[in-house]
């Protein structure tokens, strides 16, 4: 929920898009085969807030698309394994640039990932697949996000290394002081057990939104970004001075901010690209100290 | 009169071997130019060395990424590794770099420009490091749409956009005159298994481009040994020996990453 009270909101600063160098599609709203205690926005089997988008509304953002020279496009949901019509979207996408799908990893039959396999053959782009685990154990992965998800999870990132991909494994670095190396030691390791040799890794921060609020507590009152803070700071940083997140109810700032109503910008993507964004919420002082964590580790490329 | 055909070199990586040999190649291939687009330190040994090469052969040379950092005496390579590992190389890479290279010529770097505009054959190229918005922006082959660079050509007033900065060479053909070119590395191969390294040969005639992608065989132990003599991690060492990119490989994206051994 957002609790942002007036005064708070005027005195919290704008920043304009730079460039759209990510397009982000809610693809499948906020459904999700699971119901992980952390999650950001509450995605649930059940949660209906935001239903899936449909081919219409995805061909007419890609279109718009390339005048506005966007650069790599996201799939999130929820689930985006959810969404029936995933595959064609992703090969109407793959026609124009690389896309990257962030998925829990627990939807990959084999029949899936066979076309996955063909239509990242087909693309002269990069097709990304990533996927979150909660932790190297079973303990820790499933307590938060279900039992059998941890098995479940490797099982597919088992399948889809064997029809050659590299896909992007990340996890939340715990907020308890847990050593960045170690977990990455202990993660090459227990992927290695499901042939993942040479892991793509990427350790995510806490959001402290939505369900992850249990866990970790909310943002302090003065946790916000302000106007002092953007003074010398690199805009870029922000992934909103990037991207844009199209949903199948308008677009919004980004894809942390979907339980926010004041994130939603527009209807349309051109109209949401012309205005700027205004940092009001908590999250985005998450964002403003760790940097555009969304996107994918392709450093220096703007994020 | 004689076709204008000019020698384009992307970064260097302090691999002064493999650079002499480039610019005695293109200049067999009667190069009526030699260009360097930048990253003249980092990896490999001595890095002093490859400035005398540049400067007698009358190479015209941009700032990199590197080449800021270094001049300006910052912290790293501004090449953004968040993976520990890859921050590890980065780091003695660039600490290495920075204190082998003497001060005249880290002012010579700062004093270096950022971007080159010339016409080739009626077409007006741009050569940059990274992209011409920004010096350490990655172009890969497999996640540059073909749209995005024709934006960047509309919005800075090219017909052909050159570039390095990820290492791997790369062309594709924007429109009927218009082309990106990523020229790849002349200091470090282009993790395909192969020592060698490659340069671009490119000429121009009635607007249209003609790229080559040029193979440099080089004495690639001779480096190695250089770079052993100077202790440098033995992974960068066996990138040199085997083609294989051993290091810094979180910024590669799925399609770069899966061609390569690691
Ligand atoms: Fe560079």
């Amino acid at each position: 929920m957002s609790c942002t009270t007036s005064t708070e909101a005027a005195s919290a600063p704008a920043v304009p898009l730079t460039a759209l160098d990510q397009l982000w599609f809610q693809v499948s709203g906020t459904v999700c085969n699971l119901r992980c205690r952390h999650c950001f926005i509450s995605c649930a089997p059940d949660n209906h807030a935001f239903w899936f988008m449909d081919r219409v509304q995805v061909s007419a953002a890609l279109a718009e698309s390339t005048a506005l020279g966007v650069k790599e496009y996201y799939f999130t949901g929820g689930e985006p394994f959810m969404q029936p019509a995933l595959p064609a979207m992703l090969a109407e996408t793959l026609a124009l640039g690389p896309a990257t799908v962030l998925t829990n990893g627990t939807l990959f039959t084999p029949r899936r990932v066979a076309e996955l396999a063909r239509l990242a053959a087909a693309s002269m782009y990069s097709l990304e697949l990533r996927v979150s685990l909660d932790g190297v154990t079973v303990e820790a992965n499933d307590a938060i996000r279900g039992p059998g998800t941890f098995a479940r999870a490797l099982d597919g990132i088992g399948r889809v290394v064997a029809a050659g991909f590299l896909p992007i494994i990340t996890t939340v670095l715990p907020g308890d002081g847990s050593e960045a190396e170690v977990l990455l030691q202990d993660f090459r390791a227990v992927l290695g057990r499901v042939g993942y040799t040479r892991p793509r890794l990427k350790l995510l921060p806490t959001l402290r939104l939505g369900a992850e609020v249990a866990r970790s507590g909310r943002y302090a009152p003065d946790e916000r970004v302000t106007h002092e803070m953007l003074h010398g700071y690199d805009l870029d940083r922000l992934l909103c001075t990037r991207a844009r997140l199209v949903t199948a109810r308008g677009v919004y700032a980004c894809p942390i901010l979907l339980d926010h109503p004041s994130a939603r910008l527009a209807d349309a993507l051109g109209e949401a690209t012309r205005l700027s964004v205004t940092l009001r919420e908590q999250a985005c002082y998450t964002c403003w100290q760790e940097g555009a964590i969304c996107a994918n580790a392709t450093a220096g490329a703007g994020a | 009169m004689t076709r204008e055909r000019i020698a384009v070199f992307g970064g260097v990586y302090s691999n002064h071997v493999a650079l002499a040999a480039a610019i005695a190649d293109a200049s067999d291939r009667g190069a009526t130019a030699l260009y360097c687009l930048g990253d003249l330190g980092a990896f490999g040994p001595s890095p002093d060395k490859v400035f005398p090469l540049l400067q007698d052969a009358s190479v015209r040379v941009m700032r990199g990424n590197y080449d800021d950092s270094i001049a300006r005496g910052l912290d790293d390579c501004q090449c953004g590794y968040t993976d520990p590992r890859d921050n590890h190389y980065a780091r003695l890479s660039y600490q290495y770099t920075f204190a082998n290279t003497n001060p005249a010529h880290r002012a010579w770097l700062a004093a270096l420009p950022d971007h080159f505009r010339f016409t080739l054959g009626g077409l007006r190229v741009l050569c940059c490091h990274g992209s011409p918005r920004q010096m350490n922006e990655f172009l890969w082959e497999s996640t540059t749409p073909t749209h995005f660079l024709s934006k960047l050509t509309r919005d800075h007033d090219c017909d052909v956009l050159i570039g390095t900065h990820t290492g791997i060479h790369w062309q594709r053909q924007l429109g009927p005159s218009a082309w990106y070119v990523n020229v790849g590395a002349v200091g470090r191969p282009a993790n395909d298994g192969h020592p060698h390294v490659w340069y671009a040969m490119l000429g121009a005639r009635d607007r249209v481009l003609d790229v080559e992608f040029v193979p440099v065989a080089y004495d690639h132990e001779a480096l190695a040994n250089d770079m052993r003599d100077e202790r440098l991690p033995a992974e960068f060492i066996e990138t040199i020996r085997t083609g294989w990119w051993t290091t810094c490989l979180e910024v590669l994206p799925q399609r770069e990453r899966a061609r390569g051994k690691y």
